[in-house]
């Protein structure tokens, strides 16, 4: 294995410049370091102006989601080595977000369709104290476990091409965790969620590409809840449609 | 409740038609499109033909195939313009022209079903 | 200084974001996004047969001259490519779709998700037997 690998990374201070640019920056390639141990290194040793999101650096925290070679990913979680062979990767923000300054994007939006979809359980009625709490079984938790693995990286995001065409689309992981909260068997949401996901964007923009599914660190398969998602809806269009009279 | 969008019925249609392509039409093109006029299989007789295309469940099924095979593509084609031209403010052409067509085109094909003779 | 700090839109504290825009060649960017919009492009041969097919009817219908010059036209080389093209298209949505089908079905048994390829697998088997029950009735016609 070489000494050094060069990182390409997306450079952009908009008092500075209107577009983004590129800078190289030669790292030791180490064994056993990811993309982030080499920006952490950039930004200690090389240039202390480089700018970038990250946390846990162990895949749970979910904020250093980058585009690594054209690719969605955590860059806590993705080894240097592997890109031994091409001597160099390009590290940029996430894309289809909004820049903020070199590698930082604006995720407010990613923020308002998250809420909108109202990710907690609601109830209509709250079951006093004194019958104590809510059960569970295993099976009714196997049913949209998958889903609460979600850590709001929004790699999926950067991954799915209607989020960069379509404004109006809630996308994967917003209507993955819709999903989340509507099979949990303690929640009484789905119709309040429905009225949000069933709008004509919602979740209609969805055109099961399926790359969000291929992103995901974590294997929640957004666009596996997104299909399902507009069986139920359909069904209940249809129930709607059918029994206009049954009690919601 | 009002402002649900229409989405689920074109979707049904959509997926529906998607079941019944799948299906039906790879043996059919390749039979009656490619196998028979180019010699490959012997094809049936004229008139052979004509007494299978004539029978009511023929028919019924030819229709069945053609108008949700029309409705597969309308909303695929639909969401193909949108995504893959990024013409969705065209909307006002598009979606007539896709659903539109899929509807003179099953009347078409009911038309001409139905006068089989 | 680079034009940036003159512009009235731009103020010390609120930093001009940058919007890349999409490219009307987005979907050449990556293969899985070609192979989407190849599996999307398999509705325009879908219609295109549903149009041959009423082409066919029509010639059948009119007589065995109108249907023997409609085979003409079958064989006419452009004819025939684009059925060929035809062909992989409409097979290509097929296999799609029945790799798809498995993940937009949840379906559960004694609690557990069942494998895609038990939702697939008999969707391939359906296939072949509807093709072989439809080849049947056209070959004895």
């Amino acid at each position: 294995m070489a000494d050094t690998i060069t990182l390409e990374v997306t450079r952009y201070s908009p008092e500075l410049e209107t577009e983004p640019r590129l800078q190289e920056y030669e790292v030791p390639l180490r064994k056993d370091w990811v993309v982030l141990d080499a920006l952490n290194h950039i930004k200690d040793k090389v240039d202390g102006s480089l700018t970038f999101r990250w946390s846990c650096r162990m895949g749970i925290c979910g904020s250093c989601g980058m585009m690594v070679n054209g690719e969605p990913k955590l860059t806590c979680a993705t080894f240097l080595s592997s890109y031994a062979a091409q001597g160099r990767i390009r590290v940029q923000p996430l894309r289809y977000f909004p820049v903020v300054r070199d590698l930082v994007v604006a995720l407010e939006d990613f923020m308002g369709k998250l809420q909108s979809v109202k990710p907690w359980l609601i109830r209509k009625e709250e079951k006093p104290l004194s019958e104590g709490e809510y059960l569970q079984t295993p099976e009714q938790l196997d049913l949209y476990k998958q889903f609460s693995m979600c850590i709001n990286c929004v790699l999926c995001y950067a991954a799915c091409p209607v989020v960069g065409l379509d404004p109006g689309f809630i996308g994967p992981a917003a209507i993955a965790l819709a999903q989340r909260y509507n099979m949990d068997s303690r929640d009484q949401g789905a119709q309040e969620r429905m009225d949000v996901l069933a709008q004509h964007e919602g979740i209609w923009g969805c055109t099961f590409v399926g790359d969000c599914t291929k992103a995901c660190p974590k294997k929640v398969d957004p666009a596996g809840a997104i299909q399902q998602y507009k069986l139920t809806a359909t069904l209940d269009r249809l129930k709607s449609f059918l029994m206009p009279w049954g009690a919601k | 409740m009002a402002k649900r969008s229409n989405e689920p019925i074109l979707w049904v249609l959509f997926s529906a038609g998607g079941v019944v392509a799948a299906f039906l039409i790879p043996v059919l093109l390749f039979l009656l499109f490619l196998a028979f006029p180019l010699g490959w299989i012997e094809s049936p007789s004229y008139t052979g033909l004509l007494g299978l295309v004539r029978l009511p469940i023929t028919r019924v099924v030819l229709f069945i195939l053609c108008f949700f095979s029309l409705f597969h593509w309308a909303h695929r084609f639909r969401y193909t313009l949108y995504d893959g031209l990024q013409i969705k403010h065209l909307n006002q052409l598009i979606f007539p022209f896709c659903y539109g067509g899929a509807l003179v085109g099953s009347v078409l094909a009911g038309y001409i079903l139905w006068n089989m003779g | 200084m680079s034009g940036a700090r003159q512009d009235p839109a731009y103020t010390e504290f609120r930093p001009r974001w940058y919007r890349a825009h999409v490219s009307t060649w987005w979907w050449m960017g990556r293969w899985s996004y070609l192979k989407f919009i190849l599996r999307e492009i398999s509705s325009v041969f879908v219609a295109w047969f549903v149009a041959e097919l009423l082409l066919a009817l029509t010639a059948l219908s009119s007589g065995p001259q109108d249907y023997a010059g409609f085979q003409e036209f079958l064989r006419d080389p452009v004819v025939v490519a684009v059925n060929l093209i035809s062909l992989f298209f409409v097979t290509f949505h097929a296999i799609t779709w029945f790799n798809l089908a498995p993940k937009a079905m949840a379906v559960r048994v004694g609690g557990k998700r069942i494998p895609d390829l038990w939702i697939a697998g008999p969707n391939y088997l359906a296939w072949a037997g509807v093709s072989a029950i439809v080849a049947w009735f056209l070959l004895r016609a």
